[in-house]
């Protein structure tokens, strides 16, 4: 007889278990850790959409709903697109709402992907978009972006990759580790060699609404030659700190949009309708709540940066998401082992770069999804930590 | 800028100028100059602290009492020179002109009721101008200047790492 494990699909085998994952498993043992791990906000969900949760729980709203989603929030959505960035989609046949912006990355790649197609990432980059290239059974392009460009993805970096087998690219911006951006000017350059190609830009805009330094977010579907190759891909987990509510949605040319529909029809059925219907009030109502919690995460983001800056680690301005992106180097150490002794020996939880790409060597990811009182005490401990390594 | 640093300080008047000025992207100087100015401009009033004195005093002992009074307004001083008159007295804390039934919101605190109670028929009810006071013992607070104050040491719900 076979083992059990060896029944278990060999491309399925082989795709490693994500970096972070083994990083919380020993993280986890210890007492006392004091993190800036966290992938998610520290802000309660505010309490007018919790309030609507209960009311639907109330009314007894439990049941399904279309596989689109409820008429209204797609309504919503696309409202919302068009006030933030003036993006026109219909919400009959253009917005899909999803089990997070999670399932609008499987729902995109595996819509789009015949077997050995490739798919361009930038890295670092958030975990899930190379292992969910390889389910759907494309070749993931790694394209490596640089601390010197600030982490920015440029044309010429794309035009390095690009092959007659390029499907699609996947936009992480602003990006989860690094905390990049993209403003318009550096979308108008890929733009540029992208636009005569047949490919399919899936932009994750999770973190749309965290620009800082008076910079708003640009969606490269605004750019017109970009609108009917951009599926954008968005939620309510970061924005709205929702995310154990399972929210978010796709937007895009309605022949990609029906195509993933056909998908999560048969595999989701409906995001869950509690969380849409709370998702409306959010979109509604909300708006000061996202822009307080910007302005507390902007405030945040410049004490970890002064901290870091003075304790001698080389760290570049980043003007989104809420990471910090510093590099190590200076201590000699490599990521996973800075990782491993800073957790072992100060007590702190940060993430390796290498965890979200090999080409995040030399770097960690530092979340600042916390008060700013746990902030300064980490790093207390980060630069005490730094300075024994320095002397060795 | 004053707007950023104020709502900072309103949450939490320790912060000092050097950890505005981090937090907002300043020179400590700037911002230190821009607390002084609005010190002058009585923008800022004041640095208290938020206390729940229910678990000071736990057996009684404090109470907090709205007392609605209804006043005739004065001949070109209108309402602000009997509001003088009652915001003066130490034991009064907070005074409010209203619109609606009844003229001014005084809140006061004092040991117990009959504390109050004097007070309130010996200083406020003889004030010339005032017509008649209906006083409200506040029995629980709940939240006061957006602060709960008896929430739960909330745990950080968070895994200790996530992607
Ligand atoms: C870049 C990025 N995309 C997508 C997600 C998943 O978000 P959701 O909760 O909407 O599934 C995350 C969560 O960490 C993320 O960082």
């Amino acid at each position: 007889m076979t083992e059990i494990k060896d029944l278990i699909a060999t491309h399925i085998q082989n795709i490693p278990y994500s970096g972070i994952r083994k990083f919380f498993d020993v993280a986890n043992e210890i007492e006392g850790v004091i993190s800036l791990g966290v992938g998610e906000p520290d802000f309660e969900t505010p309490w007018a959409i919790r309030e609507r949760g209960i009311y639907t729980l109330e009314k007894c709203r439990t049941v399904y709903t279309s596989n689109a989603g409820l008429l209204e929030l797609r309504e919503e959505i696309s409202r919302y697109l068009k006030r933030k960035n003036n993006l026109d989609y219909n919400p009959k046949g253009q917005v899909l709402v999803t089990v997070g912006a999670s399932e609008g990355i499987d729902l995109a790649l595996r819509a789009v992907i015949n077997p050995g197609d490739e798919v361009l990432i930038p890295e670092p980059s958030y975990v899930s978009y190379k292992p969910c290239i390889i389910m759907a059974g494309g070749i993931p392009i790694v394209i490596t972006t640089k601390v010197e460009n600030e982490f920015r993805l440029t044309a010429e970096e794309i035009l390095e990759k690009l092959t007659d087998k390029t499907k699609a690219l996947i936009l992480p911006y602003p990006n989860n580790p690094t905390g990049a951006i993209m403003e318009k000017k550096d979308l108008e350059k890929i733009a540029d060699v992208l636009k005569d190609r047949d490919i399919v830009i899936i932009s994750d805009e999770i973190y749309s609404e965290l620009t800082y330094g008076g910079i708003k977010h640009t969606s490269i579907a605004e750019i017109d030659s970009m609108y009917n190759k951009t599926i954008v891909l968005n939620g309510f987990s970061k924005s709205y700190a929702m995310t154990g509510w399972r929210l978010g949605y796709a937007a895009g040319p309605k022949e990609l949009i029906a195509a993933m529909t056909k998908i999560h029809q048969y595999i989701i059925m409906c995001a869950p309708t509690i969380s849409q219907y709370s998702a409306i009030e959010a979109l509604r109502c909300c708006d000061d709540d996202v822009s307080k919690m910007r302005k507390e995460y902007d405030a945040r983001r410049r004490v970890m940066l002064n901290g870091f800056r003075k304790m001698g680690l080389e760290c570049f301005e980043a003007l989104g998401a809420f990471y910090l992106f510093p590099c190590i180097k200076s201590t000699g150490l490599s990521s996973d082992e800075f990782c491993e002794r800073l957790l072992y020996e100060a007590k702190v939880a940060v993430v390796p770069g290498t965890a979200l790409g090999e080409c995040g060597e030399g770097f960690i990811r530092c979340s600042y999804a916390y008060s700013i009182e746990a902030i300064q005490k980490a790093l207390q401990k980060i630069e005490a930590f730094i300075k024994k390594y320095r002397k060795e | 800028m004053k707007k950023d640093i104020i709502e900072i300080l309103e949450k939490d008047s320790r912060k000092t100028a050097a950890e505005i000025a981090v937090m907002l992207g300043k020179s400590e100087q700037e911002v230190a100059v821009a607390i002084a100015e609005m010190e002058a401009d009585n923008i800022i009033c004041g640095y208290t602290t938020l206390i729940n004195w229910e678990k000071i005093y736990k057996d009684g002992g404090f109470v907090t009492a709205l007392i609605e009074v209804k006043v005739t307004p004065q001949r070109d001083l209108g309402f602000d020179k009997i509001a003088e008159r009652i915001y003066n007295f130490d034991k009064v804390k907070s005074v409010y002109l209203m619109s609606g039934a009844y003229d001014l919101t005084v809140i006061m605190e004092g040991k117990n009721l009959l504390e109050i109670s004097k007070f309130i028929s010996a200083k406020l009810s003889t004030l010339d101008s005032v017509l008649s006071t209906a006083t409200h013992f506040v029995l629980k607070k709940y939240k006061e200047h957006g602060i709960i104050l008896n929430a739960e040491n909330k745990n950080d719900e968070r895994m200790i790492v996530s992607p």
